[in-house]
């Protein structure tokens, strides 16, 4: 998976700079007092990677691997882990109602992400891609909120949705009281409550997100379209869509693994017991509820490690079969793009 | 997760700069009438939490969708009052303000090393960052708590700044690396003949040169480790040390049938991070066309 992740970062930061440094670093190697400038610069590296290294294999990388080992015992949370208990965890995870559950409101929110932000997204930014007064404000204030934390934005909209709340009081005025319902509580309502609340809260960051994948296409096709006459909604089929490919893969990479992820939103509105009998329970929010609040680490690990595998198994099939495209055609497409 | 998608919008900004910003015209109506209702439905929501903090609990009750009539500003002064909002403000600014200086501080020395030197674990060294992509936060959370309860570092702001500036690390050294190597090799030269070592040639050449880069990735941690929950909620019990997040949480469930006071507690919280983000937001997605031009 890390060759994936680079593949995308190489392939969007540009690393070809990066290659064009290190070569001329290397060009002084050569000289006299070698071994001198040698030993210097390992010292160099060490002192200015060291640190950054360190904390980062402490924090994100050997906690990572102790879930993999804490998986297989129950286990307390307390001294060193003895009761090995093997694939049992996992057996019970697979089996168990409330995770598979969770595992289908995840599946549910993955493909509802993609069907209601994407087209959305893209018909926003073809609105906002043109060069007009107002454009960076608007920017501004469509990024709102995504900045503004899921905490703020779950209690926000949690007030409002209440059954006295704002939403159907307004409806009331409007003469609509008979689509007042449970927002939250109603279990046949609620996963759709969440699915607004997520595209409210995301859909700015895809729309920036395409906006930028637009800017980056070169305006020769544009002008040339132009001069052969096609129309703007030609224009648009023909060849902003096609070229935004890239910059729509890699949203779509994003949205579902974050969709996979999901917990603050549905941790803050729906409690840590209410999300599983409104049907709006994930796999993370299980984690937390069976793992840390009912003291059962060794299995909080396990589903911990569960929902990595699951993410990785989507992240790996998506890679194959959809961003591939993309890795192949970097060197016709990207480099075209850069000679400009 | 939003990782790598920052990193090309990083790369596309610097393809950007040739759609300069001025020679900007009015579009048609109907392009504003659209981006209004989209800015109505963005907006809505916040404005309901803030102008709701300017009403009487009785005024919510009777109408939960109405204007303040009159304006209270009692919610908000009464916040502004209390300690409680004040000392978990104090902790969030102390763990952001902590995160941000510690993730740039630590990815621009190694992406430069990354960017700049030539040595045989160059490329893993990388690639090690970049993995970190891989492995979010919701599942190394409960190791990650157990670790920190054996180093005693639960219940400090300590145990939250520290994984968080690991856990800014890969996006941070994804964006840097490109904008380190950019800097034309001309300049080192120039400042080697000039008798710079390349530890000087950093401090006084590399660091004004990616000051860009440096805000960019510093607003992306500074709003990540201000709007953090799923670490803190673990890492922190004691509410003397809670950031905003977990304190709008307790606020908003101590003071359920106050909702007025709710509003007012979750309004004022939001605003850093809003004001920080729309001071430096051009800097985000245009300011990485930069100083130096690769």
């Amino acid at each position: 998976m890390s060759e994936s992740a680079e593949a995308l970062a190489i392939r969007s930061a540009g690393s070809q700079p990066a290659r064009d440094g290190a070569t001329t670093a290397s060009s002084r190697a050569g000289r006299p007092g070698r071994r001198k400038a040698d030993w210097r610069q390992r010292l160099e590296i060490t002192l200015l990677s060291g640190p950054a290294i360190l904390i980062f294999l402490t924090f994100v990388i050997f906690p990572v691997f102790m879930a993999a080992y804490y998986g297989f015992f129950k286990w307390k949370g307390f001294g060193v882990p003895t009761n090995f208990v093997g694939l049992q965890n996992y057996l019970t995870i697979f089996t168990d109602k409330n995770f598979l559950d969770a595992l289908k409101h995840n599946g549910f929110i993955v493909v509802a992400s993609l069907i209601m932000q994407g087209p959305a997204a893209i018909a926003f930014a073809l609105l906002l891609n043109q060069n007009i007064r107002g454009r960076s404000i608007i920017r501004v204030l469509i990024f709102v909120p995504y900045v503004i934390s899921e905490v703020i934005v779950g209690t926000g909209w949690g007030l409002m949705l209440q059954y006295q709340g704002a939403v159907n009081t307004l409806l009331t005025h409007m003469g609509l009281s008979a689509f007042r319902v449970d927002w939250i509580a109603d279990p046949n309502i609620a996963i759709w409550s969440l699915m607004v609340i997520i595209s409210w809260k995301y859909i700015g960051f895809a729309v920036i997100l395409m906006l930028a994948g637009m800017q980056s296409i070169p305006d020769e096709l544009y002008e040339a379209a132009a001069i052969d006459g096609a129309s703007y909604w030609k224009i648009q089929r023909w060849i902003t869509l096609p070229l935004l490919g890239p910059t729509i893969r890699v949203w779509a990479f994003l949205s579902i693994i974050g969709s996979m992820q999901l917990f603050d939103l549905v941790y803050i509105i729906w409690g840590q017991y209410v999300s599983s009998t409104a049907g709006t329970s994930t796999m993370a929010t299980y984690m937390v509820r069976e793992g840390r609040l009912a003291g059962n680490y060794g299995f909080g690990n396990a589903v911990g490690v569960a929902i990595f595998v699951i993410s990785l198994l989507i992240a790996l099939t998506y890679q194959r079969f959809v961003l591939r495209r993309d890795t192949e055609g970097a060197l016709t497409g990207d480099g075209g793009r850069k000679r400009k | 997760m939003s990782q790598i998608a920052l990193t090309t919008r990083v790369g596309t900004a610097r393809r950007q700069r040739r759609t300069s910003s001025t020679g900007a015209t009015w579009g048609s109506p109907v392009t504003y009438l659209v981006a209004t209702v989209l800015i109505a439905i963005c907006i809505a929501p916040v404005l309901y939490i803030i102008i709701g903090g300017f009403r009487s609990n009785s005024q919510i009750t009777v109408d939960p969708a109405g204007w303040p009539a009159p304006w209270v500003i009692t919610n908000y002064l009464n916040v502004l009052a209390s300690p409680v909002f004040w000392t978990e403000f104090a902790n969030s600014s102390i763990s952001a303000v902590s995160t941000t200086v510690g993730a740039v501080g630590l990815a621009l020395m190694v992406s430069y090393v990354i960017a700049r030197y030539r040595f045989a674990g160059r490329n893993v060294m990388y690639a090690l960052f970049a993995s970190g992509l891989m492995f979010p936060l919701t599942v190394a959370i409960t190791p990650l708590y157990l670790l920190l309860k054996n180093m005693g570092l639960t219940n400090s702001l300590v145990g939250i700044i520290l994984p968080q500036i690991a856990f800014a690390l890969p996006t941070t050294v994804i964006i840097l690396v490109p904008f380190l190597a950019a800097i034309p090799k001309e300049i080192e030269e120039a400042a080697a003949i000039d008798g710079a070592g390349r530890i000087s040639f950093f401090f006084r050449m590399v660091l004004p040169l990616s000051l860009p880069g440096v805000i960019t990735t510093g607003i992306l941690a500074f709003i990540g480790a201000w709007n953090g929950y799923l670490l803190p909620l673990f890492i922190l019990n004691n509410a003397a040390q809670y950031t905003l997040p977990l304190g709008v949480q307790a606020f908003s469930s101590e003071h359920s049938v106050d909702t007025a006071a709710v509003l007012a507690f979750t309004s004022l919280s939001m605003i850093p991070a809003l004001l920080f983000f729309s001071i430096f937001e051009r800097r985000i997605v245009g300011g990485l066309s930069g100083a130096v031009k690769g």
